[in-house]
Order: C-alpha cells, then structure tokens, then sequence
C-alpha cells in the first residue's frame, strides 16, 4: 500500500530530476514519486504534455479525489510536485491551470528542490495529508539556516509551533515535558538514513518530539544538527504518549542504527 | 481591411517565418544573457503551429469547399496556437506565449475584430503574461513590449484609428520597446542570476514579442492571398 501522497518531480534536467528522486525514495520506499523532465525535443527544458502525463499518472497511483463534500479538499492524499527553475514552474502553474480538475489534489509547492522533496517524500512516508507534505516542502528552505544550534531562539523547530516555544532553558511547564538523554553510538550518527529512520518513528508515534531543540519529525533538521559519533543529545517530548516515545527515540539512539 | 481567421491564420504563418528568420538572432540574444534555446525554441513551436494549420486546412478542404466561407472565428486559430506552443516550445516562452494565446482566444470568439477587439486581444495576451511571469514592466521581459504595445494600440483605438493603424502602433510600439530593454537590469527570469552583467543586451523574449507583432500588422496590410 502506497502513501496517500505522491510527488512529481520537475526539472529541466533529467539527471537532476532522476537523481533526486532516488534520493527521495532511499528514505521513502513507500512513496510514488514521479519525475518529468527535458524539454519536447528531449534536451535541457520543460515539456508542457510531459509534465501533464507525471500529473496525471502520479495521481492516479494515489486514487485521489476532489472531496465533494465540502471539507477540506486537502485533508487526504494527492500529489504534491517540485519544480527546479523558471520554465518548470510556470509549465506546472500552466498545467494546474488548464486542467481543472487537478484543483485540490494537485499543488505546486514551492520550496528548495532537494530539500524539498526529501523533506517531502519523508513526511509523506508518515502517511501525511497533502497539506503536511506540501508544508514540509516549503519548510525545507528553512534547512538553509543554522536551524541545529543548540537555544536556537524561535527557529522553525516546531512546524505547528503556536505558542509556548521554550528555549533551551526550558520555561515549558515541566510536568508535561518528558526528557531523555542518549549519546550518539554510530560513527556517522544521525546521518540521512538514521534521520530518516527518527523521523519516520516520530510520525508514527504522533507525540512532539524535539532532538536537541529540533523537530524530531523533520529529517532535514535531524541532519542539521550534524550529531557524530559521541555527541550528547537531549530528546524531549510533550503530550500524549511523550514518554514512549522518549523511551523510543533514546532507544533508537542508543542502538546505533545498525552501524555498530 | 477585414481582420478575420483568415487574417490570423496569415498572421501566426508569418509569425512562423519571421521566427525562422531570426532564429539565430533569437539564440544569440538568449546566449548572451540566458540558456540560449529562445530561437530553437520558438522555431519549433512555430513550425509545430503551421504543421497543425496545414492539417486542419487540409481536412476542412476536403469536406466544406466553400473558400472565403469559413465560419471560423479569430479566436478558434488563436487557441489551436496557444494549446501547440504550450506543449512544443519548451521554455518558459511556451508557457509565456501559450497563456498569452490562450487569453487572447478568449476574447476573440467572433469572426470579425475592430479596433476595439484588437486592444482587448492584446490587452488579454498582456494579462495572460503577468499572470504566469509575474514580471511587471521593467523588469527587461516580453511584458516591456507587450505593455508598449498595448498602450499603443489603445491610444491609437481612442483616436478613431483604423484595424491597420492599431496593429502598427502595437507592432511600432513593441520594436522599440525591444530596444528599450537593452540597457536594463534583469530581475525576473534566467537573465536575473547575471545582475548587473544583463544590461547592454537586448531581452530575447521582448524581441520575440516584437517579431509577432510585426507579423500581425504585416498580415492585416497583405490582405487575404496578397503576397508580402
Ligand atoms: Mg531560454
């Protein structure tokens, strides 16, 4: 069974388009991701009715539908694409435009294109809606910043973050935040593979969990915080399931990932 | 003079061979300051265009021969350009130019256009442009000229010209609006990652812009099977 989400990758380059997409699908195996790319006459360039076929196939594998029942019409799966450049784009917005019935299961997000997708095809692994994937795409660009230094102050660690956003210091009530230590056993540590294997248990646990101030849900923070072999790292959670999931991330730390 | 299918028809025929007349121009402008496909580009979907008339004629010929009788509207060949240019041109001037199409299809669904439907038609392919580039004037894009062109022609309508005189100042206006980009600053599309290094030249998509509609007005003063 796939996730709910599919990506179509666009580029002008089907190197790039190919490269990414394998670099996606190595931390999401379950996702369908697409690509289109080159132009009509198979150089460098975007191709209008190749792009609409990666569309149209990609959100066929995910059997979306336009919800006619009022509610949020991207409250369940879809297809989420990635553009590279300038022509890639305006051949998507092209595309969504003309073909209306793409409105609400297909949506252009326009984040960094490797960040984007990985954070994309990750978070979609978890079984997300169309609007969590395409956040995570756009909050990818956020990966740019020094988003792992640890008091960090108001960075984008949390993505839902409304309110209550304590530093390092910890100003949250501490009776409903859970703490864990756990030293970092692999000689890479939390790598993409590693991240990729955090973040995907974070999902599923549903709890909010941070990784040295980081969202331990985002596979791009995760490997931010360039955390080898020997680094300390304090896992923190709040909320339901808080201390399982604690248990389950130090856990997983502490294991080494299989590379010990 | 009757601007009609027939007279769009002769118009995106021209435009097809001013295109493979300065294909090379076209490559050497975007070279310059982009990724130097504009003159390949436009010439494939220019000729992907006349391929697609050339069918359609074909097949009407045979059932209804009925010559100078077409029911066509102006606005029936402007969609046929816009759908081929999206899908045959490759970079962002097939988009660019297919909304722009596109657009003007939309409000050419008559058989005859006066001057007033002329502005609405440029005024339209203007819309579409911004709509999709985002690019305001300036900015060293097509929308220079097409902005021009649609001042232009509106001026030129409000003064009581005719069909002819308003395709002219659209297309005059358009020219010199081309030239008019060499020396700005690119904020918008591939010339942008140059900065300052984009001024001096000319915007290839503005020249585009200005070999089309030079290629309408040449088409309204040939009239139907006249020769250049
Ligand atoms: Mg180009």
């Amino acid at each position: 069974m796939s996730a709910p989400v599919a990506l179509v990758l666009v580029s002008h380059s089907t190197y790039l388009a190919r490269g990414v997409a394998e670099l996606a699908a190595q931390m999401a195996p379950d996702v369908v991701i697409r690509t289109a790319a080159g132009g009509p006459d198979g150089g460098l360039g975007t191709s209008f009715d190749t792009v609409q076929a990666a569309i149209t196939a990609a959100l066929d594998t995910v059997g979306a539908t336009v919800p006619d029942d009022g509610g949020s019409p991207r409250a369940r799966g879809g297809v989420v694409v990635l553009a590279d450049l300038g022509s890639s784009v305006l051949t998507v917005e092209t595309v969504l435009e003309l073909d209306e019935s793409l409105a609400g299961s297909v949506v252009l997000a326009r984040g960094p294109f490797v960040e984007g997708a990985v954070a994309a095809a990750v978070t979609a692994h978890g079984g997300a809606t169309l609007d969590e994937v395409v956040a995570s795409a756009l909050d990818a660009a956020h990966s740019f910043s020094p988003a792992g230094t640890p008091g960090g102050a108001g960075g984008p660690a949390w993505a839902g973050g409304a309110g209550g956003e304590a530093d390092a210091g910890g100003e949250r009530p501490a009776s409903d935040t859970v703490t864990g230590r756990v030293t970092v056993r692999n000689p890479l540590g939390l790598h993409a593979r590693p991240a990729a294997l955090v973040s995907r248990k974070v999902a599923e646990l549903g709890a909010k969990v941070r990784v040295d101030g980081v969202d331990a849900s985002s596979v791009l923070q995760l490997m931010a915080l360039g955390a080898i072999e020997g680094r300390e790292l304090t896992v923190e959670a709040e909320g339901l399931g808080a201390a399982e999931a604690v248990r389950v991330v130090v856990g997983m730390i502490e294991g080494g990932f299989g590379e010990i | 003079m009757t601007l009609d299918a027939d007279w769009a028809e002769r118009w995106v025929r021209r435009a097809a061979e001013a295109v493979e007349a300065a294909k090379d121009e076209l490559t050497e402008l975007d070279r310059q300051i982009g990724d130097g496909d504009h003159g390949e580009n436009m010439h494939r979907g220019f000729q992907a265009v006349v391929a697609r008339l050339d069918a359609a004629a074909a097949d009407t010929g045979s059932d209804t021969a009925a010559p100078g009788g077409s029911a066509r509207e102006v606005g029936d060949v402007l969609k046929t350009v816009a759908t081929t240019l999206m899908s045959t041109v490759g970079g962002a001037s097939g988009p660019l130019y297919g909304t722009a199409f596109l657009r003007a299809s939309k409000v050419s669904g008559r058989p005859l256009l006066d001057p007033s439907s002329i502005v609405a038609l440029l005024e339209a392919a203007l819309e579409g442009i911004t709509t999709r580039g985002k690019a305001t004037v300036g900015e060293k894009t097509m929308v220079d000229a097409w902005s021009a062109a649609v001042d232009a022609a509106e001026r030129t309508a409000r003064d009581g010209g005719d069909e002819v005189a308003v395709l002219r100042a659209a297309a005059e206006a358009a020219d010199k609006a081309a030239f008019g980009t060499i020396p700005l600053l690119a904020t918008k599309g591939r010339a942008s990652y140059l900065g300052e290094r984009s001024r001096g030249h000319e915007d290839p998509g503005a020249r585009s812009t200005a070999l089309l509609l030079g290629a309408a007005m040449a088409a309204a003063l040939a009239g139907p099977g006249g020769a250049a």
